[in-house]
């Protein structure tokens, strides 16, 4: 039984980390909400005044944001896509008896330890470059025209990098997960004469079905806000093409100086996360009930 | 495995797993091998896979031309100092959660969840702008100050899950033989809880060691960590693959190897514990 003098010592250890996290969340929520309704621009200091909503008017008819908005859309969906599509084969495979089997996924989750500028920078020079990159010799040796990558398909080059990043996760997760998953109960399936398809659709999915959905709103999270692979590439280009809301933002932020209009984009990227953050924080408070 | 395995089945998915495997770690491993290389072969059509003339130069000159242990040095305070300072303040609120609950512990919990949610887009302007003021941009305090917030909901939910699994029982016997909190959290708790704490801090390591939104936002040379080091080399003038691959691979080789080690650690920690 918890005595008066323990919930007070209690609540006086949980308060330091309650208040920096306060302070965390609210001072630069409430300092963009503020910048987010003056004319503010770094070049031009001293000329701040209120202008309401007008930078949001701005922010959301600027055809970069619909652009942006699309190009998010377009990267966090493909790469959850593939990582997922990829990633239950793959952790079907290992939950196989595989000689080696330990070291296969030292080699399977490596990507994901490597900082994302590294494997920006690897990928962009020594795998995709058009002429000296490995993929372009590996086209041209059997007899097709090597890509221009990031000239050509700009934001499936991201894409690419960023999946790659993202697949060990996947595959970890849901590898953990199939590892929880009783044998006995597939073992009584293939006994029954199921194959194994129909033992993989009414077993093994259906025990899927929510470590999926963990990956997919965590890494939803994450890709959201994927920066630093497009800053070392493309930086948004050409054009606009691989120009995610996060990277618009910071354009307008560190290299137009528009304080007013970074903001409200700010809360606009805080209010497209929250969405996702609604399902995942319910999710995982099922978890604790337990 | 309560089945029995045929060989064939065992060929077959052996086969195929080392393939799928060795495909994805395979941009690493050409990196890696691109250190050893010189430029010119780093650049050569057709490339040469192992039969190259092996140097060490690559290595000599990033540290020679751009003092790469002072940036490695930078990441080692950046990501230490935050992953230790998270701890400090983490370990008191997580252990008060586990252990003496309220009705608002899990609103709390879920509350810190949430912030992490926030994009770190959304509050670049003024965290750039008050840093401006300060004098914290391109400081390794202001790097460790903001990394540390910014995995301290993590850090708290880790330590908690940990915590929870500590057998209550074993507090109350503590409590029973008349030892106060103090040295119950000191004698009891701390030794069954050291598991648990290795992890956070090893997976706090790894995320504050490759995170690269404020690194690069934040700081430009003096405090540069590896993340914004490695970015330097994305400028188009000139192509050091070579140079390249031996800064990539010193920075990714320590964090690759604690990595390995905390891999079932971190299907928990990044799933706030809702895989396990």
């Amino acid at each position: 039984m918890a005595t008066r003098q323990t919930q007070l010592l209690a609540r006086s250890l949980l308060t330091p980390a309650v208040g920096l996290l306060f302070i965390w969340m609210i001072v630069p929520l409430a300092l963009t909400i503020y910048f987010s309704t003056l004319h503010y621009s770094l070049l031009d200091p001293g000329s701040e005044e209120f202008v309401g909503l007008e930078n949001f008017r701005y922010f959301l008819t600027d055809p970069a944001f619909l652009a942006s908005l699309q190009n998010t859309l377009v990267l966090v969906g493909s790469v959850l896509a593939l990582t997922i599509l990829l990633g239950i084969p793959l952790a079907l495979l290992l939950d196989q008896p595989v000689i080696g089997r330990n070291f296969v996924r030292l080699m399977v989750i490596a990507p994901f330890f490597v900082m994302p500028t590294v494997s920006a920078l690897v990928w962009k020079n020594l795998l995709m470059h058009p002429v000296s990159g490995l993929f372009a010799w590996l086209a041209k040796l059997v007899g097709l025209t090597p890509v221009d990558w990031f000239n050509d398909v700009p934001l499936f080059s991201v894409i690419l990098i960023v999946a790659w990043q993202w697949l060990p996760f996947a595959t970890l997760i849901l590898l953990t997960a199939l590892q929880s998953l009783d044998e006995e109960q597939k073992e009584a399936a293939e006994m029954d004469g199921a194959s194994a398809v129909s033992t993989f659709i009414y077993i093994t999915l259906p025990h899927l079905a929510r470590p999926i959905t963990v990956v997919i709103l965590i890494e939803t999270i994450f890709l959201l806000t994927v920066f630093a692979e497009i800053f070392v590439t493309t930086g948004g280009g050409p054009g606009l093409q691989t120009t995610n809301i996060a990277f618009l933002i910071y354009s307008q932020a560190l290299i137009q100086f528009d304080v007013g209009s970074a903001s409200a984009g700010g809360l606009v990227a805080v209010v497209i996360a929250n969405i996702v953050a609604f399902f995942l924080v319910r999710i995982v408070g099922r978890n604790l009930e337990a | 495995m309560a089945r029995m395995a045929t060989r064939q089945r065992v060929v077959i998915s052996t086969i195929g797993a080392w393939l799928f495997g060795f495909l994805i770690f395979f941009p690493i491993l050409w990196m890696v091998l691109a250190s050893f290389k010189t430029e010119l072969e780093a650049f050569a059509i057709p490339p040469s896979f192992l039969f190259f003339h092996w140097t060490l130069e690559n290595y000599v000159t990033v540290q020679e031309r751009s003092d790469y242990f002072h940036h490695a040095m930078n990441s080692v305070i950046i990501a230490g100092g935050s992953t230790l300072i998270a701890l400090l303040i983490a370990i008191p609120a997580a252990w008060s959660m586990a252990f003496s609950p309220t009705k608002r512990t899990k609103d709390i919990l879920l509350w810190m969840l949430s912030t992490k949610m926030m994009p770190p887009v959304g509050v670049l302007v003024p965290i750039y702008l008050i840093y401006k003021t300060v004098g914290l941009l391109d400081s390794r305090i202001g790097l460790v100050f903001i990394l540390c917030l910014g995995n301290l909901p993590i850090v708290i939910w880790m330590l908690f899950t940990y915590f929870k699994e500590i057998p209550r029982d074993i507090l109350e016997a503590a409590r029973m033989d008349g030892a106060t909190i103090g040295r119950e959290l000191v004698y009891v708790l701390t030794p069954m809880a050291i598991p648990g704490l290795a992890s956070t801090l090893l997976l706090n390591l790894i995320l504050a060691w490759n995170e690269a939104f404020w690194t690069l936002n934040l700081s430009t040379s003096n405090a540069a960590p590896l993340t914004t080091f490695i970015a330097s080399y994305s400028s188009p003038e000139g192509l050091f693959w070579a140079k390249l691959s031996a800064a990539s691979t010193l920075a990714i080789a320590p964090i690759l190897v604690l990595g390995w080690f905390s891999q079932k650690q971190l299907v928990r920690g990044l799933t706030f514990g809702a895989v396990k």
